[in-house]
């Protein structure tokens, strides 16, 4: 079955923020899924890493409604080894605050059970209300 | 104190001062052994933990350039005599604070901003450079540590742990991110067997051990699983982040897979500490949740 895509203004918009707010040229990317094979998160993804950079080269904004996003642990994994030199941490933080900037949170700290909350050591608290708070 | 002691700023961050207080003091201890004052910076705040990532942000660069300027006013004030680095022992402050060395001495527009901010601080002249303790050792070389073992941990298997901060990404890396070997060689200078597991560079799931549990439970065994595999005794690592996922999420590692073996994590200066014959006290093992004390105990390292 073919299926035809047409790319609008909004796509190309969606696709200018990411790349503005990441500082990458997000239209490198090749889809070669060495990221997607590196990822320690991905079987928790529902779209792998590279589908989520394929979304974003499509200017699909979508992708804002995808796990994946807040499942990276900014490991650097797939940034040390992209052959296209894409710092993809960067761009899964872009998606990140592009949500985030709009005021809503991903966690609710308050539906955490207080004694996990007591457990965690300050620098889990710190990075994350850093990554999934606005 | 030995008057010919290198003194150095040090940067402890917020986990080093509870949770991983075993982390400092053996460090400090094991620095001072090595001929190392490491200074705690006065007035050091937050760091910020994480480095961020999108490019019209500079608000949370803030915290860790401040940190940076007290660098500079111990120089200034005489604290110091002109030393400009800055140790960290904490893999993610490491890369908090190095990311932001290296932000503003390849942007200087961006520097002005942050000066222009923080205006009732000393501007930051960009001077500072961040290194990781274990940097220091590897500098040192081999020698200078071998000589001052006391208790070598002959025949002690430790899987050494690296995690990502210190390898990733390459510009602020401490050694080759794909096959490191630092905090191993200096794991093998204190006497100790190292252990290759390929899942030592494998992300522990960091900061997700807050709301995605499972991931972390299964990463935790999987690192954990192949070192034990692969006849290690003891993990090691560098990181109060790593280490808490490491050693108390085993708990729902055991729980998640029954036939989990359970293994003791450490911090490489609780080991160093160990080795150098320090106090007992200096190790601190009784914050670890898998205790390392039956092992030690039966090796003879550390007394009945």
């Amino acid at each position: 079955m073919t299926s035809r895509l047409v790319i609008s203004s909004e796509n190309e918009e969606f696709l200018a923020r990411v790349n503005e707010l990441s500082g990458q040229v997000i239209t490198l990317c090749d889809q070669c899924g060495t990221c997607s094979a590196s990822c320690p998160m991905v079987d928790e993804m529902d779209v792998t890493p590279s589908q989520m950079m394929r979304m974003v080269q499509l200017g699909q904004s979508e992708v804002l409604r995808t796990k994946a996003m807040w499942l990276c642990a900014s490991c650097f994994t797939c940034t040390v080894r992209c052959p296209r030199g894409l710092d993809l941490s960067r761009v899964a933080e872009a998606l990140r605050q592009t949500t985030l900037r709009q005021a809503a949170d991903h966690i609710n700290i308050n539906a955490i059970p207080r004694d996990e909350l007591a457990a965690l050591p300050q620098i889990a608290l710190v990075a994350g209300m850093r990554k999934f708070t606005g | 104190m030995n008057s010919n002691s290198v003194r150095l700023p040090y940067y402890p961050g917020c986990t080093l001062k509870t949770a991983a207080s075993s982390f400092e003091i053996s460090a400090l201890a094991s620095a001072e052994a090595l001929g190392m004052e490491l200074i705690e910076l006065p007035r050091w705040n937050c760091c910020g933990t994480v480095f961020s990532l999108t490019d019209d942000d500079l608000i949370h660069h803030i915290a860790p350039i401040r940190n940076l300027i007290r660098v500079q006013e111990m120089n200034r004030d005489g604290i110091l005599d002109n030393e400009n680095r800055l140790v960290t022992l904490c893999s993610m402050c490491f890369s908090t604070l190095k990311r932001a060395e290296l932000l503003v001495r390849e942007n200087p527009d961006k520097l002005k901003t942050i000066n222009d901010f923080m205006y009732l601080e000393d501007d930051y002249n960009g001077d500072v450079t961040v290194v990781h303790f274990l940097e220091l050792l590897r500098d040192m070389g081999r020698e200078a540590i071998s000589e001052k073992v006391k208790r070598p941990l002959t025949g002690l298997k430790v899987a050494p742990y690296y995690g990502c901060m210190m390898l990733r990404p390459k510009e602020v890396g401490i050694d080759d991110p794909e096959e490191p070997t630092i905090q191993g060689d200096l794991l093998s200078a204190l006497g100790a067997e190292v252990v290759y597991n390929p899942y030592m560079k494998l992300c522990c799931g960091s900061y997700q051990t807050m709301n995605e549990k499972d991931a972390v439970v299964r990463l935790v065994h999987d690192i954990l699983s192949h070192a034990r595999a692969d006849g290690a005794q003891v993990v090691a690592t560098s990181c109060p982040l790593c280490a808490f996922n490491l050693d108390k999420r085993q708990k729902e590692v055991k729980e998640t897979y029954p036939d989990f073996e359970e293994i003791p994590v450490l911090y490489f200066t609780q080991l160093m500490a160990l080795a150098f014959g320090l106090e007992p006290g200096f190790s601190g093992f009784d914050q670890n949740y898998v205790s390392v004390e039956p092992l030690f105990k039966d090796r003879q390292l550390i007394p009945e």
